[in-house]
């Protein structure tokens, strides 16, 4: 199946929620919305959906205009944040729902069940209500109602967000397998950038209703296309500084000066942002050309793997993300070292000019 | 302020417990001294929450004594204690400005108003909430309550300890982490016995010293973030500190070498003769991050196939399978993957053995 949105609009009231998106969805895809909270992942989902109505525009599946059929004539399964389950049928009930409404028989409806239980580590709860199971549990109940259908779209809403972090990390690699195999479109929102970038496959990067940038996921991770969309792409947030570029020198604050790199040759003399991430900032020096920024610590976050080191350099707040845990005191001066060639550079309306070189991700033997 | 004690404390919600299995704490005997910033860590159902309840007076222990600076107070209730609580939801009296808020504590006690006025001024301060004390507290922002919260029990100069439960849980993630600065800030300024209660390893990690793991009941590791991470003695802590957890792979030993299957991964002398006398399933584990991924075959290492690669943007994760086991290395994102057949080296510093799910010792 192919699903193509064509300049669909939302409005709720006075209020606009979704503005003149046009989208294409390519049969078997893996798509990611990602967008903050509010930014109008869920109202784009339910237009999708045909839970909601647009209030412009068309959506079309396999070239056909559906944008006014009901939700129960399309063939689609959602997935939503809060654990929806029946709560009087029992897991393997509920499992087997959209079949039973479907009108299958019984025997094709147990294989499946058990089948798309078995996929979902289920297989041992099928006689228990979802009450009696964790939070994980239940929504894995969801995830398996919606994938026995074989909808040709499957729309999935934050389905992690209520989990907590270990079950988040083992539900993702589960689902990234089940997705894999699948002919349905899938549509996945989701706050976190990496999730996204673990899902693969397309992203949309989603703002105050509108799209700010689409691709192949690692491409807009690569490349963010305004200031906007290297925040929402980036966890911890971007960092940016604001420099100068004069001549063959490029100034940060009072004390950050540094060679115009070879990926900045082209712009011209002025103002710009300069946008590195995290883990591009380092607290011991990396090679010659390394810049050095003093600078001085307000927290260091530890997540068990990795530090991130937040402080401040001349009234911008940088985040340092360093591997292992690393005891920095608050207060504390350091110098944080980061290379030229790893800034992203945007011009003062937030557009990117140049991207850091990336030597193409090497597979294969070295 | 005080240290804090727990003697043998154990558990149980039923009358009469009969196996372990009917204790929700099974046994905890732990001091958290004076002046320390202590976290209790762990899944929901751990008994992290039990725990806490009977460090406030909520609820009496089965069985086991808890000291105050060495006074019993098991017996105690919490308004005995002396003791403050910050709750997941801000609790406080909507109607009241915030200075009457931080008052309270002090007034309910009597406490001169020229006095009550000096700390409450001084908390304020601390917590940067002087601009608003004449505002009233219904129309805050959820982190200015949760400060309220917090103030409230920083203005008395008799609490003994600051009871932490998932403070941050209606706080925005962007101001979470302005919240975990300023209590880390009011801690080393204030030096006070601080015990923070949470599923989130980000906040226990990042706010205490001393981190408490706990599951099934037990408290399975105390020790700094940087023990957790790169010595942990218990499967459980390996695998739910860190992202992803550890690798843990079975084996049994022969002379110095771990044997998984038919590959033999060399361990450093202490280990591999505590793995010789060690009892129960033997498993040995190693951290994603420390983990080498070769693309040809060198001393010591053994041979692995890459089933699949996660480009996680900074990082990437590769899954392994050696000898019919998965396993997961955790390496930076300009390192080249080789495709199909690998050398696995296990760094002896960080290759570790367990048994039954503890480390062998």
């Amino acid at each position: 199946m192919s699903l193509v949105l064509e300049n669909v609009t939302k409005k709720v009231g006075r209020e606009t929620h979704l503005y003149d998106i046009s989208l294409e969805f390519e049969p078997g895809s893996r798509n990611v919305l990602l967008g903050r909270t509010l930014s109008g992942k869920t109202s784009l989902l339910r237009l999708m959906a045909g839970l909601d109505r647009p209030s412009a525009g068309r959506l079309l599946m396999n070239g056909e205009d559906v944008t006014g059929r009901s939700v129960r004539k399309r063939s689609v399964a959602m997935v939503y944040q809060q654990f929806i389950n029946y709560p009087s049928l029992t897991v393997y009930r509920n499992i087997a729902s959209p079949l039973k409404m479907a009108g299958v028989k019984k025997a094709e409806i147990d294989r499946r069940v058990r089948r798309t239980a078995e996929m979902l580590h289920l297989e041992d709860m099928l006689d228990r209500l979802p009450t009696e199971l964790s939070g994980g549990q239940q929504q894995r109940v969801a995830i398996a109602r919606a994938l026995i259908g074989d909808a040709e779209l499957l729309l999935l809403d934050e389905p992690l967000v209520n989990l907590d972090y270990k079950l988040r990390e083992e539900l993702r690699v589960e689902l990234h397998d089940i997705f894999q195999e699948r002919r349905a479109i899938v549509v996945y929102t989701t706050t976190e950038p990496t999730e996204a970038l673990m899902l693969g496959g397309n992203i949309v990067v989603i703002d105050e209703g509108r799209i700010l940038q689409s691709g192949p996921t690692p491409e807009v991770y690569h490349n963010p296309a305004t200031t906007k969309v290297a925040e929402v792409c980036s966890d911890p947030p971007i960092n940016f500084l604001k420099g100068v570029i004069k001549g063959d020198s490029v100034r940060m604050g009072p004390n950050i000066e540094m060679p115009r790199e070879h990926h900045m040759k082209s712009l011209m003399d002025g103002d710009y942002m300069f946008g590195v991430r995290s883990n591009h900032l380092f607290l011991a020096g990396t090679g010659k050309k390394d810049v050095e920024i003093p600078a001085k610590v307000e927290l260091a976050e530890i997540n068990g793997s990795e530090t991130f080191i937040h402080a401040d350099y001349d009234g911008f707040r940088l985040v340092v993300q360093e591997n292992g845990i690393r005891l920095v005191r608050i207060g504390a001066e350091i110098t944080i070292y980061v290379s030229p060639a790893s800034f992203f550079v945007y011009d003062e309306a937030g557009v990117l000019v140049a991207s850091p070189p990336r030597e193409s991700v090497k597979l294969g033997l070295t | 302020m005080a240290g804090i004690e727990l003697n043998e404390v154990a558990h149980s919600y039923l009358p009469k417990p009969k196996s372990e299995s009917d204790y929700a704490l099974k046994r905890i005997h732990n001091v958290w001294d004076d002046g320390s910033a202590c976290a209790l860590l762990g899944p929901s159902g751990c008994g992290k929450t039990t725990l806490l309840n009977i460090v406030s007076g909520l609820l009496t222990p089965s069985r086991g004594r808890v000291l105050y600076d060495g006074k019993d107070v098991t017996g105690l209730p919490p308004e005995k204690r002396n003791i403050a609580q910050v709750f997941q939801f801000p609790v406080l009296y909507d109607t009241m400005t915030v200075f009457d808020n931080l008052a309270f504590p002090l007034r309910n006690r009597g406490i001169k108003e020229g006095e009550v006025k000096k700390r409450v001024l001084e908390v304020a301060e601390i917590l940067d909430l002087a601009p608003f004390l004449n505002k009233r507290a219904a129309g805050l922002a959820a982190d200015a309550k949760q400060k309220i919260s917090l103030g409230r029990g920083l203005v008395r100069s008799d609490v003994a300890a600051i009871l932490f439960d998932e403070p941050l849980t209606v706080i925005d993630p962007q101001m979470k982490w302005y919240l975990r600065q300023k209590l880390k800030e009011i801690h080393e300024e204030l030096k006070l016995t601080f015990i923070y209660v949470t599923h989130d390893q980000v906040e226990a990690l990042t706010f205490a010293d001393q981190v408490a793991v706990m599951f099934e009941g037990e408290m399975v590791q105390i020790g700094s973030p940087q023990d957790l991470f790169e010595n942990p003695e218990h499967r459980f802590v390996g695998y739910f500190i860190g992202s992803p957890g550890m690798n843990f792979l079975e084996c049994t030993i022969e002379g110095n070498e771990a044997r998984v299957n038919d590959a033999g991964i060399v361990l450093d002398e202490e280990t591999a003769a505590k793995g010789r006398k060690a009892r129960g399933k033997l498993e040995l584990g190693i951290r994603p991050m420390y983990l080498e991924v070769h693309a040809g075959p060198g001393s010591g290492m053994v041979r692995a196939k890459v089933r699949g690669v996660e480009d996680l943007g900074s990082y990437r994760i590769v899954a392994l399978t050696l000898a019919d086991q998965t396993l997961k290395a955790r390496l930076p994102e300009d390192k080249p993957i080789p495709e199909g057949e690998v050398w696995l080296g296990f760094p002896p510093q960080w290759t570790r053995l367990f048994a039954d799910g503890r480390l062998v010792k």
